[in-house]
């Protein structure tokens, strides 16, 4: 009861912060609502006894590739009448795409009898040992070890990808070379006179 | 009157029942939480006062006895009186809501966090991943609070701490998969306790690079001096928060200080045995308290690793932002990484932890 009760609560949050992040005019808000999204449905993983696949999603999701987004975000400039002078020419096309999207998810949920879950009761409850963590590890580290180590080093190559596309040296780049600034001495930087303080006489 | 009696009775039941004891102990802990908060800052006043020579706060007393005392209470009065200036062209649904993001994480991961062998009010099985998540989602105050004040020196800081947190988060995870594969959990409870056997069994022996890595970037990740370029006042005034005022100023810095004791509790569960007391299994002391787990030993534990956080910000002269990110990306995360290796073969030659039962 109390676990139909909380799906209801997170889901129509996650269909109003859906709803958000297209309709909000800010584009800070829209990635907020995002936020609030990954958030919602990582609640509702919990429900399903999915508590890795939930952390994980806040974790990576909202820990990291929000922020980075946000970031992005904030520092944009972005001239929102420009973005919305083509907006009923093109809201055809939108509607048209939105529709199919629906209409696969719609085939797709159906054509397997909603999916063997009757999302509103939960899953089926396991015993109260039961590690979903554990479960998890303990099958991907052994049957299916290879691909989640080709996953792994794709995610390398990618990064390795990334850094090497972005990576240039421009000609006549000044950098600080710290290693030097923090092996300095002071005899590299002051030279102390003995001197008089006064004219001889 | 019979009614009453009723509710009571209700009450007694729902109490007794664990739902009752979990809500009691999140109330407990969330007020011993705030008012520790308030002890730290009046703390880290007199250390750094002491450290300079000077005698920190001493004339609010509580009652007429202990001089300095009842500052950080005087100091909550007069910032709850105080107006909520809100800038005219803020944000103003989330100038509001920032303060608010900050906080709650602070004190939501204090949920998986074992206080002494028996209390601790959720045994989740994924604690570590959901502490990490927790603390990762602290950046989202600074970052909404910096943008939505719509000042340049509050974007500015805002920015900067974005970059440093996302930055050394990766070398907290890193340090933290040290931990994780020397006591094969991600349960606290279960981290703490095969960490079982006095001071030399701890993890900080065999884990020490990672101890300095983990304790470092829980240093940057709280915004605290020598990583406070967040706030540096020499440059942005006071960075994210320059335009908050009043109470709302006082959640920030709320959060800021549970963090701190947040980072040093973690950093006493992970490395430092958490309850375990330090002559666990020593002949003659083993027998005392002084080998008994309890909660005793993790609050000496919080407090000695809190006293290094106000060390260091009276000791250390502020880092410039691209030695921050150099230390973070080029220092802390190479370090982890060469010693998850060694850990490697430690586990391979069954060494240190790994010659625990756990690991067969």
């Amino acid at each position: 009861m109390l676990i139909q009760v909380l799906f209801h609560v997170f889901a129509a949050i996650l269909v109003v912060a859906a709803l958000g992040v297209i309709i909000a005019r800010n584009p800070v808000y829209s990635a907020l609502a995002l936020v609030m999204c990954f958030i919602t449905s990582a609640a509702i993983w919990l429900l399903l006894e999915a508590e890795f696949l939930a952390v994980v999603l806040v974790l990576v999701y909202v820990g990291a590739v929000m922020v980075l987004f946000l970031f992005v975000v904030m520092m944009l400039d972005i001239n929102l009448a420009e973005l919305r002078k083509g907006f009923t020419r093109f809201a055809w096309l939108g509607w048209l795409t939105a529709l199919a999207v629906i209409v696969e998810i719609a085939g797709v949920v159906w054509s397997r009898g909603g999916l063997g879950l009757d999302a509103g009761r939960g899953a089926v409850p396991e015993p109260a040992d039961y590690s979903n963590t554990l479960a998890l590890g303990s099958v991907l580290y052994t049957r299916y070890a290879y691909p989640f180590e080709l996953a792994a080093v794709l995610l390398l190559v990618a990064i390795v990808a990334a850094i090497s596309l972005t990576m240039r040296r421009r000609a006549g780049l000044k950098h600080q070379d710290i290693s030097r600034q923090v092996a300095v001495r002071r005899a590299d930087r002051v030279r102390l006179v003995k001197m008089d303080a006064e004219k001889r006489p | 009157m019979h009614n009453l009696t009723n509710l009571w009775l209700a009450f007694l039941d729902f109490a007794r029942s664990p739902l009752g004891k979990s809500s009691a102990w999140i109330i407990v802990i969330t007020l011993v939480l705030i008012i520790s908060v308030a002890l730290l800052t009046l703390w880290e006043r007199k250390v750094i006062g002491w450290m300079q020579l000077r005698r920190g706060p001493n004339r609010v007393r509580i009652f007429g006895f202990l001089p300095g005392v009842g500052q950080p209470f005087a100091d909550v009065v007069k910032l709850l009186l105080k107006e909520v200036v809100i800038p005219a062209n803020a944000n103003k649904l989330l100038f509001r809501l920032a303060p608010i993001i900050t906080l709650v994480p602070a004190f939501a991961a204090w949920a998986v966090i074992p206080l002494s062998p028996e209390v601790v009010v959720s045994k989740a099985d994924a604690g570590l991943l959901y502490l990490l998540s927790l603390t990762s989602m602290g950046v989202y105050g600074v970052i909404v609070a910096g943008w939505a004040a719509n000042s340049k020196y509050a974007f500015l800081g805002a920015m900067r701490s974005a970059a440093q947190m996302v930055a050394y988060e990766i070398a907290m995870g890193f340090a933290l998969v040290g931990v994780l594969m020397a006591t094969g959990s991600m349960n606290l409870g279960t981290i703490v306790r095969t960490q079982e056997g006095g001071i030399l069994a701890w993890n900080w022996l065999w884990l020490f690079p990672l101890l300095v890595v983990y304790f470092i970037s829980g240093v940057a990740e709280t915004n605290r001096a020598p990583f406070d370029v967040a706030e540096g006042e020499s440059e942005i005034v006071a960075g994210f928060h320059v335009e908050y005022s009043g109470i709302a100023f006082a959640l920030f810095f709320l959060a800021e200080y549970a963090n701190m004791i947040l980072i040093s509790a973690l950093t006493a569960v992970f490395f430092f045995g958490g309850w375990q007391g330090p002559f666990q299994g020593y002949p003659g002391l083993g027998h005392t308290f002084l080998g008994q787990p309890s909660f005793l030993w993790f609050g000496i534990k919080i407090f000695v690793l809190l006293f290094l956080f106000l060390w260091f910000r009276a000791t250390f002269p502020r880092y410039r932002y691209d030695q921050i990110m150099r230390l973070g990306w080029k220092a802390l995360i190479p370090v982890t990484l060469v010693w998850i290796g060694v850990e490697m073969l430690l586990a391979a030659y069954r060494l240190g932890p790994w010659a625990r039962p756990w690991y067969h």
